[in-house]
């Protein structure tokens, strides 16, 4: 462990830690408290956006300081998480919504539209 | 003094984020349908790689920061493929 | 230039990305410059469709817009997860017209609207534009219309068309 940071990088890296892990913490709390799929589709979003934010912020404080130069290179996990996970996320839906359809699960919302048009490719 | 202050964020921050994955973990177990497993499966993983990140800053090195490039990469890709396997029920189509 | 450069922002990111990985010094531009290069000349034979951006100056204002509202969203989808998994409406969906065209700019409010806790993009129906999201707290369905239509799609509809 490293004990030459200085107190103010210790602190904010220790803020931004706690902030992003406690986060995805809350996030997975509502992944086993929400009740319906389409509810916890929301809750791993929590850990994706600003809990990884707040762990690569502060990662990226720690290594700045500790290294005595700019390191950046946690933007690109950033960047791929910010991409990918509306994906994951999307397609998931429509794969529950689909099964959910053709299972003819109740409250399920209607099919509009041909189905040819059910999709955005 | 900054010594104890970032063990201790450190390591509060790994229970958080194990707390987190055992979460997901028994909604991965319980299920009740894919559709939920396979979300918890894409939350797991990137639990997993923000725990690598907390490891890097524990050792102060970052070669972790590679491991857990290489883990978004690998579990995107996966939970991309099931969940296009619960659409149709075929990964190639 | 276009030969040369078929995608100049695919190269410059990648470029970007190499530095970002390897370190900045005058060996890794070089290499950086040529693997962008080469990248991008071999992204040109999948042909993908060329995005037309209109307004470039909108854009810092959508991103930080969207980190402000992803930070909003954050604390009020902690507050209901915390307060037993019900705020002050119920989860519901939501149909929304849209107006907007473009591809990438719908793959943009895709990401927008599904990377904000609280918001799902669910299904889209491109013969009528219409749009169905998922809502972790629906008080009123006009609000959420507005909300996506007013806060995004119009600044998207000024940055694309």
């Amino acid at each position: 462990m490293n004990a030459d940071l200085p107190v103010w990088a210790a602190l904010l890296v220790a803020f931004f830690l706690i902030l992003g892990s406690g986060l995805t913490l809350i996030g997975a709390i509502g992944a086993v408290r929400l009740k319906s799929f389409y509810q916890r589709v929301h809750a791993p979003t929590l850990g994706t956006t600003w809990g990884t934010g707040g762990i690569l912020i502060a990662s990226m404080i720690f290594f700045s300081v500790t290294k005595e130069r700019l390191v950046l290179h946690e933007v690109l996990i950033a960047a791929f998480v910010t991409v990918t996970t509306p994906v994951t996320l999307m397609l998931l839906a429509r794969a529950a919504l689909y099964r959910d359809r053709s299972e003819g699960v109740v409250d399920t919302p209607g099919f509009d539209g041909p189905p040819e048009d059910d999709a955005l490719d | 003094m900054s010594g104890i202050i970032l063990a201790s964020a450190v390591t509060l921050s790994q229970f958080f984020l194990v707390a987190a994955m055992a979460c997901m973990l028994y909604r991965l177990v319980r299920g009740p349908r894919a559709q939920d497993r396979v979300l918890c499966f894409d939350a797991l993983y990137i639990d997993g790689m923000l725990l690598l990140l907390t490891v890097g800053i524990r050792t102060g090195s970052t070669l972790y920061f590679e491991a857990a490039l290489a883990i978004a990469l690998l579990g995107f890709v996966s939970s991309v493929a099931l969940a296009k396997f619960l659409m149709r029920g075929e990964v190639i189509e | 230039m276009t030969r040369l450069l078929p995608y100049p922002l695919l190269a410059l990111s990648l470029l970007v990305m190499w530095l970002l990985l390897n370190g900045i010094s005058a060996g890794h531009v070089v290499l950086g410059v040529i693997v962008a290069l080469a990248a991008s000349r071999l992204m040109a034979a999948l042909q993908p469709e060329k995005p037309s951006l209109k307004r470039w100056s909108r854009i810092p204002r959508l991103v930080l817009l969207v980190m402000a509202d992803i930070a909003r969203s954050n604390i009020a989808v902690a507050h209901i997860i915390l307060r037993g998994g019900h705020g002050k409406g119920v989860a519901g969906f939501v149909v929304i017209p849209l107006e907007l065209r473009d591809r990438t700019a719908l793959a943009i409010l895709a990401c927008i609207i599904s990377s904000t806790p609280g918001t799902a993009w669910v299904e889209y129906h491109p013969g009528s534009g219409r749009l169905r999201i998922h809502v972790l707290d629906l008080v009123e369905e006009q609000y959420w219309i507005d909300q996506i239509k007013r806060r995004y799609e119009s600044l998207l509809l000024e940055i694309f068309e």
